[in-house]
């Protein structure tokens, strides 16, 4: 594995950056650069990406589509939230409709934010394509099929010309994948979700969304430490605050970036990343969020540090 | 971590000492059970005495949050007081100053809990 590419890092919702908030990104940004002369776009370039991301960009508003460079020539994904959409755009540019590719694509679960994007993932509709589905839930193919029936969408999942497989997988055992190991975990939430563990060429990545941690039970906690077990890299559902999951967002089937931050110390891993992103949280209380949970991973190190890393849509992660 | 106690007046003071984390976070629970169940019972306060806490995980937190439910089942107040400054920061990034009464001391604790009580506390100190 080389690289991971964030296409999709909502959860629950896509959403979109309003006038308002583009207005007060470009009043802080002229804000801070009054006084200064400009000599080049050099300059302006230099002085926007000083800025940061709440002012000079944004966390995105896809649902959960993530891509794994495997450095192999398929392409993996993981999710098919509203992110696929533009990802497919990028596949279809680069090769053109008439050369055939081949789609992997790990589901955590069939709930709407996480197939939302597949009817309008431009490879399913050309033939040649091969595109197969990977999930634990008998349910996968049931959920794709549905979403597309009448009246919900115009076209039919029978009319997608691409050769679409679903694949079923069970938790615990190793699979060989598009030159991967994988490996599949139960996770806590609605209809349950799937977290994997991908592994090759010395690294590891874990893939662990729509995941509610207790907090009871000291065995389940230990099962999550060995599942992410010196991970390059963990993209871990932070949606809710510590206190929300267990009070008022009991039984929502998410977690925090304190519980995110607890288990990857425990597990030795070199990178969170804090993933599927609260609907109604603006760009400022995302970067809040990921700035407190670099705090909290400075005041409760114990060993080596943690990176902590927030995902926004096009982020890229090295391996 | 050890866990002792104190009454004062209709308040019941629990002064943990040390680090509350995964490894003893439910010794904190079962130190805690029967006093709730004596508090909650009797709709009487309890204050959380944090002076000598030194770090608090989510498992600690989340004994804490039980707490609070079974409390306010009761129609009972919970409190916690003089948090140390990093316990204090982990409160805030974990948003529990939302679902917890927090005091800077023990005494602004008592005030707000029970009159009675800070009238013994201020008599012994």
């Amino acid at each position: 594995m080389k690289l991971v590419r964030f296409w999709g890092t909502r959860g629950s919702l896509p959403v979109a950056l309003t006038a308002a908030a583009v207005r007060a990104k470009v009043i802080a940004a002229l804000r801070g650069a009054s006084g200064r002369v400009f000599a080049s776009d050099d300059d302006i370039e230099a002085y926007v990406d000083s800025l940061g991301m709440p002012i000079a960009g944004t966390f995105g508003g896809h649902s959960p589509c993530v891509e794994i460079e495997s450095g192999g020539g398929d392409y993996v994904l993981c999710d098919l939230g509203t992110g696929v959409r533009p990802f497919g755009q990028k596949a279809l540019a680069r090769h053109g409709p008439k050369s055939p590719q081949t789609y992997h694509v790990f589901m955590s679960h069939v709930h709407w934010d996480h197939i939302m994007g597949f009817p309008l993932f431009t490879p399913a509709y050309i033939p040649g394509n091969k595109i197969r589905i990977y999930g634990g839930h008998a349910e996968l193919e049931a959920a794709l099929r549905r979403q597309q029936a009448a009246p919900s969408f115009p076209v039919d999942f029978s009319a997608l010309g691409a050769n679409i497989e679903f694949v079923r997988l069970e938790a615990g055992p190793e699979y060989e994948i598009a030159g991967m190991q994988v490996r599949l975990m139960l996770q806590q939430h609605s209809g349950d979700s799937y977290g994997y563990r991908f592994s090759s060429a010395g690294k590891t990545l874990i893939y662990s969304t729509d995941s509610e941690h207790k907090l009871a039970d000291l065995a389940e906690t230990q099962a999550f430490v060995d599942f992410f077990r010196d991970a390059d890299l963990v993209i871990f559902d932070a949606m809710y605050s510590l206190a929300d999951t267990i009070s008022v967002k009991a039984d929502w089937g998410h977690s925090s970036n304190i519980v995110g931050v607890e288990l990857c110390q425990m597990a030795g891993v070199r990178q969170l990343c804090l993933f599927h992103h609260e609907p109604i949280h603006s760009d400022e209380a995302i970067a809040r969020v990921l700035a407190e949970t670099r705090r909290f991973e400075e005041i409760t190190r114990g060993g080596k540090p943690l990176l902590v890393t927030a995902a926004y849509d096009g982020m890229e992660i090295p391996l | 971590m050890d866990i002792s106690s104190r009454r004062l007046a209709d308040v019941t003071v629990v002064i943990p000492v040390g680090q509350i984390d995964h490894r003893n976070a439910q010794q904190l629970q079962q130190a805690l059970a029967p006093i709730l169940d004596q508090a909650a019972a009797a709709s009487t306060p309890l204050l959380l005495d944090f002076t000598g806490v030194e770090y608090i995980s989510s498992m600690g937190l989340r004994v804490l949050m039980v707490a609070a439910k079974q409390m306010r089942a009761g129609s009972a107040r919970i409190a916690v007081a003089a948090l140390r400054p990093v316990v204090e920061e982990i409160f805030e990034i974990a948003r529990f100053k939302h679902v917890l009464e927090v005091f800077p001391s023990v005494r602004a604790g008592l005030q707000a809990l029970s009159a009675p009580a800070l009238a013994l506390y201020d008599a012994v100190q």
